[in-house]
């Protein structure tokens, strides 16, 4: 009987991967992102719409994992300084490509190709949108086909910034030749249908619409991918979006469904897919501003750091704010699953993260108590004062259902404990508009406290966590650009961060991260994190192969997927 | 007849070049960035090279200067080549959109066809629903059908598609799994069964959209109704023992289309347009959709041109209207 059972068992395992084995077998599978595809080359949009839909087509070096590890895709392997790949002195980096790999088209990809990718990105004119990710690259070269060199002006401790991720993936030398700088643009040919390594070529593209794509004969692993057409439409919203793969199963995969949590609970229970979350970098947060947003000071004065802060500069009150808050109900009532309380401004991965749980409980007694021995009293409407200022804060953010929510919870706790709090929510599209003329973007900061989410590229936080050394800050002189949102300044935290940029060993890396994020949170307050964020999305219960990947473009393994029989 | 039309048409050029300066001044005035989507993870340093890579650099009056040219010499040169195969404007700068990089009036190419069968279609559709009713609700006015028809088409004026549309879709889409919630703009008819598919997809976009003209076209052919039927030329006709039909068929209704035909008009460029909501509720790759994805994404050279289109198609018509009425009305003459 045990044996039998035994045999019935394989033969259907060997049935289950006999129907996925074959390139092209299950048919059509269709994608849903409720933000349309403009242009399929990244170099010219960072879109995530734009940059996940052509991961499909173009592909990079090497790419993350959904735990965020490093994994080869065009290469033999991720360049290590253990495998030599990354010289000791963390100048450079060399990668090797994958024997016969081939474009869609059928030519050889070569070094060239590759090199030619980086000098479409850093040409002056191009107005390339990952220019970043080719930060510090001094030069390029390649001593044979398969071998690339990437060389760096100073000691690059992470060097997979080109080449690596779903935003600086590998373009054809001979088809976009033409098309380098200034006439970038008039490539729509090339820009709305690129040659590539991945596992399929569009066929048709309809801008902010709709991509048909076939299977690329010429993918190197023979048996994939399972499906031979993907129909990927754009557009919408993300209500529409869920339904179409949880209730009425016209799509296979649903992007990012920014939705209340019950929303998506309904739509789950019509039975036809399933919800699912991965967790990223991603941080709700209360940015604090240590400078004086008062409309009294003159323009160049304002916000800036030369009028500090009337009272956020004082430790105690930003404390005595964050303590009020309860997170947990925060979660629980913007982001259920897609979310987790956090109290670190890196809450990911692993390597980095502090996680540390000093803000995990809300206590407004405690908060009542600090805000009175630090000789704020309550006036007789209430409110805290102390000197002849007011504990009174305009407190800003984006147009958003969810974050007027929170808004609104946390004005109420503030109330209790003797904070006067005015609110108010500007249009998105303005709020992260870095217009320099505009008195309402995130970057001039003309309130006391802010709420927004931000993130990082990658599993490395170093760039992210240098946003706030002393003198970035956005200021009259910079045309208002900068990312030292808070206005943070200390002498300590940017000599920790040269420290950081000159560590190759990833444990002591690590350990520096986790102070420079406490510095931020819990020893200072001056980033107040509220909420860790994840992404839903939505497949049918028919798709297998998914796995949801936060670190890269979602659709990475889409290769890999198959339909279930 | 032949001078009025002609001094209308020196009018509108200069009508719409105030329009198309007004149109670019309120875009770029208003407080926005095309960089407003990229994610927080971009440095400010390559947003800014990215924004200069756009022509955003530039001062307002050459920003302007170059769209006119764009639009009214280039782009025609393009039409040009395209009808004789010719190559007046082969390496010339064209109308580009900030979004997709490529050229603005492709894309506008592209989706008007969707544009006009699902919106023309509704306002065939609402149209001849509404002629019979109205007429039908003015010759028995006050009678139930007169009710139900004004209680119908009130609702009908005042629930927004963006209401009506996810509420038929949750009906037939979610409950009865009848119609496809999403429009498929790949699908292509070749033959009965295909034709079919495409007729299912249209028809919750078409009535929901119809909804809106019947309500309002058929308020104006009962008002014009009831001011004829009370008219001494009907007592006339009457008294001539003429049938109950061409009393109503042939002398009322003539005079009632007058003002009806009018407002049909001038509604016809809106068909153009698209419908904003609607398109976007079903999914419907039209125009509508692609001006409200524009002005999302500050796409400042798509809103424009899209806008100034309706701009033209609304003087167009306006003038065409007034011709109709001198046809219609032998009265009305422009000399």
């Amino acid at each position: 009987m045990k044996i039998k059972s035994l045999f019935v068992g394989l033969a259907a395992a060997l049935i289950a991967t006999a129907s996925f084995a074959e390139r092209g077998s299950d048919g059509n599978v269709s994608i849903i992102y409720w933000q349309a595809p403009s242009i399929l080359n990244p170099y010219l949009s960072s879109g995530t719409k734009d940059i996940e839909s052509s991961s499909m087509i173009i592909e990079p070096l090497g790419r993350y994992t959904e735990t965020g590890a490093l994994v080869p895709y065009l290469a033999e392997e991720i360049p290590t300084v253990e495998n030599g790949g990354v010289s000791s002195d963390l100048m450079s980096i060399t990668w090797k490509l994958k024997k016969g790999l081939k474009w869609s088209d059928g030519s050889a990809v070569t070094s060239a190709d590759v090199k030619f990718t980086a000098d479409y990105c850093m040409h002056p004119e191009g107005g390339c949108a990952q220019l970043a990710k080719f930060d510090g690259v001094t030069s390029v070269s390649t001593p044979d086909e398969r071998t690339i060199v990437v060389k760096f002006s100073a000691p690059k401790p992470n060097p997979y910034g080109p080449f690596m991720g779903g935003q600086s993936p590998i373009i054809q030398k001979k088809q976009f030749e033409n098309c380098m700088g200034a006439k970038a643009p008039n490539c729509t040919d090339a820009n709305f249908g690129p040659i590539g390594t991945g596992p399929f070529v569009v066929t048709e593209f309809k801008p902010n619409d709709v991509i048909q794509m076939k299977a690329n004969d010429n993918y190197r692993d023979p048996s994939k991918p399972a499906f031979a057409t993907v129909t990927f439409k754009g557009g919408g919203d993300a209500t529409a979006a869920g339904r179409s793969v949880l209730e009425t199963g016209e799509f296979d995969y649903a992007w990012n469904l920014q939705l209340a949590p019950e929303v998506i609970a309904n739509m789950e229970k019509a039975g036809k897919g399933i919800a699912i979350a991965g967790f990223g970098p991603l941080v709700e947060r209360l940015e604090m501003n240590l400078t004086d947003p008062s409309p009294d000071l003159d323009a160049n004065t304002r916000a800036t750091r030369k009028a500090p802060h009337p009272f956020l500069t004082d430790i105690n009150v930003r404390k005595a704010l964050s303590m009020a808050i309860d997170r947990t109900l925060l979660v629980e009532i913007g982001y259920g699953k897609a979310g987790d309380v956090t109290c670190d401004l890196v809450p990911a991965p692993d390597l980095y993260a502090a996680k540390n749980d000093y803000c995990m409980k809300q206590d407004i007694a405690g908060a009542n108590a600090l805000l009175e021995s630090a000789g704020w009293k309550k006036g007789s409407d209430g409110i805290r004062a102390k000197d002849g200022v007011k504990l009174s804060i305009l407190y800003q953010t984006s147009t958003n259902a969810v974050r007027q929510d929170f808004q609104a919870l946390i004005k109420d706790w503030w109330q209790q404990i003797g904070v006067e709090t005015e609110l108010r929510n500007l249009n998105a599209s303005v709020f992260f508009g870095g217009d320099p003329g505009s008195p309402d973007t995130f970057q001039k900061f003309y309130a006391d406290v802010e709420m927004y989410a931000n993130t990082f590229d990658g599993t490395d936080p170093q760039n992210y966590l240098s946003m706030y050394r002393c003198g970035n800050e956005p200021k009259p002189e910079s045309q208002w650009q900068g990312e030292n949102i808070n206005r943070y300044c200390d002498p300590a935290y940017d000599a920790l961060l040269d420290e950081l940029s000159a560590t190759g060993d990833l444990k002591k890396r690590g350990e520096i991260g986790i102070k420079l994020n406490n510095m931020l949170t819990k020893d200072s307050y001056t980033i107040v994190p509220l909420v860790h964020r994840g992404r839903v999305s939505a497949h049918a219960k028919s798709l297998g192969g998914v796995v949801l990947n936060t670190w890269d473009s979602e659709l990475w393994n889409v290769a890999d997927w198959y339909r279930i029989k | 007849m032949l001078s009025f039309i002609s001094r209308r048409l020196l009018i509108s050029i200069p009508t719409l070049i105030v329009i198309s300066l007004v149109i670019f001044l309120l875009l770029n005035l208003a407080p926005n960035d095309p960089m407003a989507q990229v994610p927080l993870t971009v440095p400010p340093e390559v947003k800014q090279k990215m924004r200069e890579a756009l022509g955003l650099g530039q001062p307002l009056y050459i920003q302007f200067l170059k769209w006119l040219i764009q639009f009214f010499w280039i782009e025609p040169q393009v039409f040009i080549d395209y009808l004789f195969d010719t190559s007046f404007s082969e390496g010339k700068q064209r109308v580009i959109s900030w979004q997709t990089r490529s050229p603005v009036m492709d894309i506008i190419v592209q989706r008007m066809p969707q544009t006009l069968w699902v919106v023309g279609m509704s306002y065939v559709v609402g149209i001849l629903i509404a002629i019979p009713i109205g007429i039908y609700s003015a010759y028995k006015q006050y009678s139930v059908f007169d009710q139900v028809g004004t209680f119908v088409t009130m609702i009908g004026y005042s629930v927004p598609p963006f209401f009506t549309g996810v509420f038929v879709i949750v009906i037939f889409s979610v409950q009865l799994g009848w119609l496809p919630s999403i429009y498929d703009t790949t699908h292509s008819v070749v033959d009965w069964e295909t034709f079919k598919i495409q007729l299912k997809q249209m028809v919750m976009p078409v009535m929901v959209l119809a909804l809106q003209t019947t309500a309002m076209i058929n308020r104006f052919m009962r008002a014009t109704m009831l001011d004829n039927l009370n008219q001494d030329y009907v007592r006339t006709a009457r008294a001539k023992g003429l049938s109950e039909w061409t009393v109503v068929m042939i002398h009322v209704l003539r005079n009632s289309m007058i003002p009806v035909i009018t407002v049909i008009a001038l509604n016809v460029p809106a068909i153009f347009g698209g419908a904003i909501i609607t398109e976007q509720v079903f999914k419907v790759n039209g125009i509508g959709q692609q001006l409200i994805g524009a002005i999302y994404a500050n796409d400042l050279p798509t809103v424009q041109t899209i806008t100034f289109m309706f701009a033209v198609l609304i003087v167009l018509f306006n003038l065409l209207a007034d011709i109709i009425y001198g046809i219609l009305d032998p009265r009305i003459r422009y000399d």
